[in-house]
């Protein structure tokens, strides 16, 4: 049996597209998804523009029982769950039910069902909390959820690393793929944008303060300020490349390489852990950095934490080495969704050959990186490199491969 | 208290559940077990909280640990209103 | 199947528990079959369905955190932290002179910060009277309580770690599968030191108010330190808690070559999910069992080579059952010949961190020959019929101890600990 593990299905749900074509195509006209928040007053707040999925109907997408029961990020993650595994052409009712796993990652857990269920508790008594709260607040819920629904028995999984965390769980499903569990259901989705859960995004200081949404968030901009938050990402379907096969997938591309690490203690004088996550990620891939066409960049908005991860690239590639992308320009940072999201793009840039632009900016010289702004570009290379950092210290890198059409069942 | 409707039953539980397995006349929906119905046990917690929300009736924990049908939630409350008031 | 080659030991242990703080005192408690389950102090409970719970007498000004670091972490941060430290210093490994690159960090959590959270709704909510909250309040750590990686970067900065970290939240069995990654993570040579474990501090009110709607912690408030009854039939729910418990994991010839103390080897995890109910369990136990036979199979052992079951046993009707079925079903005639025992009738159960402290307990069994046991047994439940050791501790050889965990979302887990061969009876 292989190693080698593929994306056989893809499921997005973004601010700018609610499936997985629709944000492609925004995503190459540079349609961005970042507006001003509209669900509550924010006339208090320092902040009012977020990455939000407008006209999402859950009602549309999952059966009524799952409602009550269900925060908005939960029924985000089922939905994207649901067709990356049509995207895939898997019928789980079909499959063992332990070959199939469910790993996925969470920033913040169903916040608003349980920020609703806070206000309950204090302003009218604990009789009035709801029987769904146990489950629908904690980090583990997608994964029991996405299990639930689909009959999945093989092992899952639950990791919360902020912005990294999406990369983790894509990282943690190979292994699971690896180790012998032929499907595992992957990545993550996330959303808190009810009042609490804005206010508390801008307690960490770093949302963008402006008002324009096509100034806000500027990431490797000699004037970035901070980013904007946004809400989904992406459900991939990691599946062991011969059992793909067998059922006649070459998937979209191969997970190749992954590796995590974490930056050093604020004034330890040590350099940060961005660059040894790509360079052991390339390491697990097999492939050098002149083997990767586009770098998919964590992009975190802000100028000290965009260039760090300037030197980081430009280090490893030489300066101007390789394409750097920051499709994430258009929709916000997604916590969990993030990466994700970003390897949906990669898998698409590598099948379209195209590299998605952001709106332009201006890169200081300083920084050496290629960033692709403007106009998407033509991208002839077979590998790409995503990064995610995430509060505290959080690195992640993962390296996709495109799949070679030789590879494609006869 | 008003006694307990069909209608008052069966769109608690709707409320409780999110769906039931049942279309139709309430009435007709009062005598299927919450198994075919669709409401498991966490949906008729809820349901019972709620009761004693908009109601006021606080059934028993072992009561409702042993009602099987809509019949016998409605009149469960409806007993105990009746002794209440 | 890539079958992992290189071994992971247990080589430090930080434990903090209800009923005392460090390993000895844990242990100490565990060994006397003393329960440690309390009316709640930390708020008035009256309110609430159940009002008791393991509550722990943590003072993190005396466990040496400095102001900034009570300041910005949360309680269950804390109590990583201590454990943390704790567990390096009982492995004797010098930190200071290890490979940063090398040394990796997982922490378990199911509610993570709660309880920071809460604190800081009720500020910035004028207690729970505003639904437009007023950021005006607002503390500069509420990011690193709606998004909890920050406990993470604490442990890690405390042990130098640069290598693979992040948190697993899995719910209840947290505290297993974090142990169970760090494990991988060592196997297949991203690290060669984990700092892993896990951290719950659940008591809080809407933690007590959420179990209290779906009737699983249990109402008998009468008779606080006789709350928690697995397996007997007088139970009716399991006692909420806190708690954490932070191992040094390492290289199995790396541990040998320094001539560290070894507790015990991880031979064997696996974890699978039920896909049958976000809070419910099927009475015939499969799942649990599949994961007990995977992780048996990884250690490549014969269920008769079990010496001692550590059960999840939290006290519910249904999980006692569950599992009782899940054990005759993975280890046969064997589970009926096998000590198995819960701790949470003593210690309660504390979420994603009692998996952690669960194993502390087991890699002490192997270490002292002794088998804690179920606490408040005294009527067992007729359908529960295997050796819980009731109320007594048990003086027995222990060379191989398999732990398990069930939680809601499904999950359910198990992990392998044995004496390293060569120290084998």
């Amino acid at each position: 049996m292989t190693d080698k593990v593929v994306v056989t299905g893809i499921g997005v749900l973004a601010p700018n597209g609610r499936d997985t074509e629709d944000f492609w195509a925004a995503t190459l006209a540079g349609t961005s998804g970042i507006g001003e928040i509209t669900g509550f007053d924010t006339t208090r707040y320092a902040s009012r523009l977020a990455g939000l999925i407008r006209g999402f109907d859950a009602a549309e997408h999952l059966p009524k029982r799952l409602l009550p029961q269900t925060d908005v990020s939960t029924r985000y993650a089922l939905t994207a769950a649901a067709s990356a595994l049509e995207d895939a052409g898997v019928d789980p009712a079909e499959l063992p039910e332990f070959d199939m796993g469910v790993m996925t990652s969470n920033a913040t857990g169903g916040f608003e069902f349980t920020h609703r269920e806070f206000r309950k508790l204090w302003s009218e008594g604990p009789s009035k909390v709801s029987v769904y709260e146990s489950f629908a607040w904690f980090y583990a819920v997608n994964t029991g959820q996405i299990s639930i629904r689909h009959g999945m028995r093989g092992p899952g999984a639950v990791v919360v690393s902020e912005q990294a965390g999406g990369l983790d769980a894509v990282g943690n499903a190979r292994r699971a793929v690896r180790l012998g569990t032929p499907l595992v259901v992957c990545g993550g989705l996330d959303s808190a944008f009810d009042p609490w859960g804005w206010a508390a995004h801008l307690s960490g200081g770093r949302v963008s303060t402006s008002t324009d949404p096509a100034r806000a968030y500027l990431p490797f901009d000699a004037d970035a300020g901070g980013y904007v938050p946004g809400e989904g990402g992406a459900i991939l379907i990691a599946e062991n490349a011969d059992t793909a096969r067998s059922r006649g997938r070459t998937g979209y591309g191969e997970i190749a390489g992954y590796a995590a690490t974490f930056d050093p203690a604020p004034g330890s004088g040590r350099p940060p852990g961005l660059r040894r996550a790509a360079e052991l990620a390339l390491a697990d891939a097999g492939l050098r950095p002149a083997d990767v066409g586009a770098v998919f960049a964590d992009a975190a908005g802000l100028r000290a934490a965009d260039a760090a991860e300037a030197d980081a690239v430009r280090e490893l590639f030489g300066p101007g080495g390789v394409p750097v992308t920051v499709p994430k320009a258009l929709t916000g940072r997604l916590f969990a969704g993030g990466g994700p999201l970003d390897l949906a793009a990669a898998l698409l840039s590598l099948r379209d050959r195209v590299l998605p632009a952001a709106p332009p900016t201006s890169v200081p010289r300083a920084y050496g990186i290629d960033l692709v702004l403007g106009e998407p570009r033509h991208c002839d290379a077979d590998a790409a490199l995503v990064l995610a950092r995430g509060k505290g210290g959080f690195n992640s890198a993962v390296v996709v491969r495109r799949t070679d059409p030789a590879d494609a069942p006869g | 208290m008003a006694q307990l409707t069909a209608q008052d039953v069966i769109s608690l539980l709707t409320r409780s559940a999110g769906d039931l397995e049942f279309s139709g006349d309430p009435a007709d929906a009062l005598d299927l077990p919450f198994d075919t119905l669709g409401c498991d046990s966490l949906a008729l917690l809820e349901t019972a909280a709620r009761i004693q929300d908009d109601y006021g009736v606080a059934l028993p924990e072992e009561v409702v640990g042993d009602l099987d049908t809509p019949r016998a939630l409605m009149a469960a409350v409806n007993e105990a209103a009746n002794q209440g008031g | 199947m890539t079958r992992p080659t290189r071994r992971v030991v247990i080589t430090g242990i930080g434990v903090r528990a209800p009923g005392g703080a460090g390993r000895k005192q844990f242990w100490s408690l565990l060994t006397s079959g003393r329960t440690a389950t309390r009316r709640i102090s930390f708020f008035d409970p009256a309110p609430y369905r159940s009002q008791v719970a393991g509550e722990c007498d943590f003072d993190p000004v005396q466990e040496g955190l400095t102001p900034r670091q009570i300041r910005r972490m949360d309680r269950s941060a804390q109590f990583a932290v201590v454990c943390a430290r704790e567990a390096m210093a009982d492995s004797g490994v010098g930190f200071a002179a290890l490979d940063p690159h090398r040394v990796g960090v997982t922490l378990g959590s199911a509610v993570a910060a709660a309880t920071s959270l809460e604190r800081e709704y009720l500020v910035l909510s004028d207690a729970g009277r505003q639904w437009e909250v007023d950021p005006a309040y607002l503390s500069p750590h509420m990011f690193d309580y709606l998004t909890p990686g920050a406990a993470v970067a604490e442990v890690a900065w405390e042990a130098g770690a640069e290598g693979p970290a992040a948190m697993v939240s899995d719910g209840c069995t947290s505290g297993l599968d974090a142990l169970g990654h760090a494990c991988r993570l060592i196997q297949e040579g991203s690290a060669d030191v984990m700092v892993a474990g896990a951290a719950d501090t659940p008591v809080t009110p809407i933690v007590v108010a959420c179990f209290d709607a779906i009737r699983a912690t249990t109402a008998r408030n009468d008779e606080p330190e006789r709350a928690s009854r697995p397996f007997d039939a007088t139970r009716n729910g399991f006692v909420l808690a806190e708690g954490a418990a932070m191992f040094v994991l390492e290289e199995y010839t790396a541990a040998r070559r320094r001539g560290a103390h070894i507790y015990a080897e991880l031979t064997g995890y696996a974890t699978r999910l039920n896909a049958y109910h976000m809070t419910g369990l099927k009475p015939d136990g499969r799942e649990m069992a599949e994961a007990i036979r995977a992780a048996l199979d990884e250690s490549r052992i014969d269920p008769t080579a079990v010496d001692y079951v550590n059960a999840h046993g939290s006290g519910t009707k249904q999980n006692d059952r569950h599992e009782t079925a899940a054990f005759k079903r993975s280890l046969g005639d064997h589970a009926y010949r096998v000590p198995v025992s819960s701790l949470k009738s003593m210690v309660g159960h504390s979420l994603g961190a009692i998996g952690s402290i669960e194993v502390a307990a087991c890699a002490l069994a192997i270490d002292q020959g002794v088998v804690p046991p179920t606490a408040n047994l005294h009527e067992p439940d007729p359908e529960c019929d295997l050796d819980y050791v009731p109320l007594t501790a048990r003086d027995m050889e222990v060379d191989t101890v398999l732990s398990v965990g069930s939680g809601f979302g499904g999950f359910q887990s198990a992990m392998v600990l044995r004496r390293p061969d060569g120290d084998r009876a």
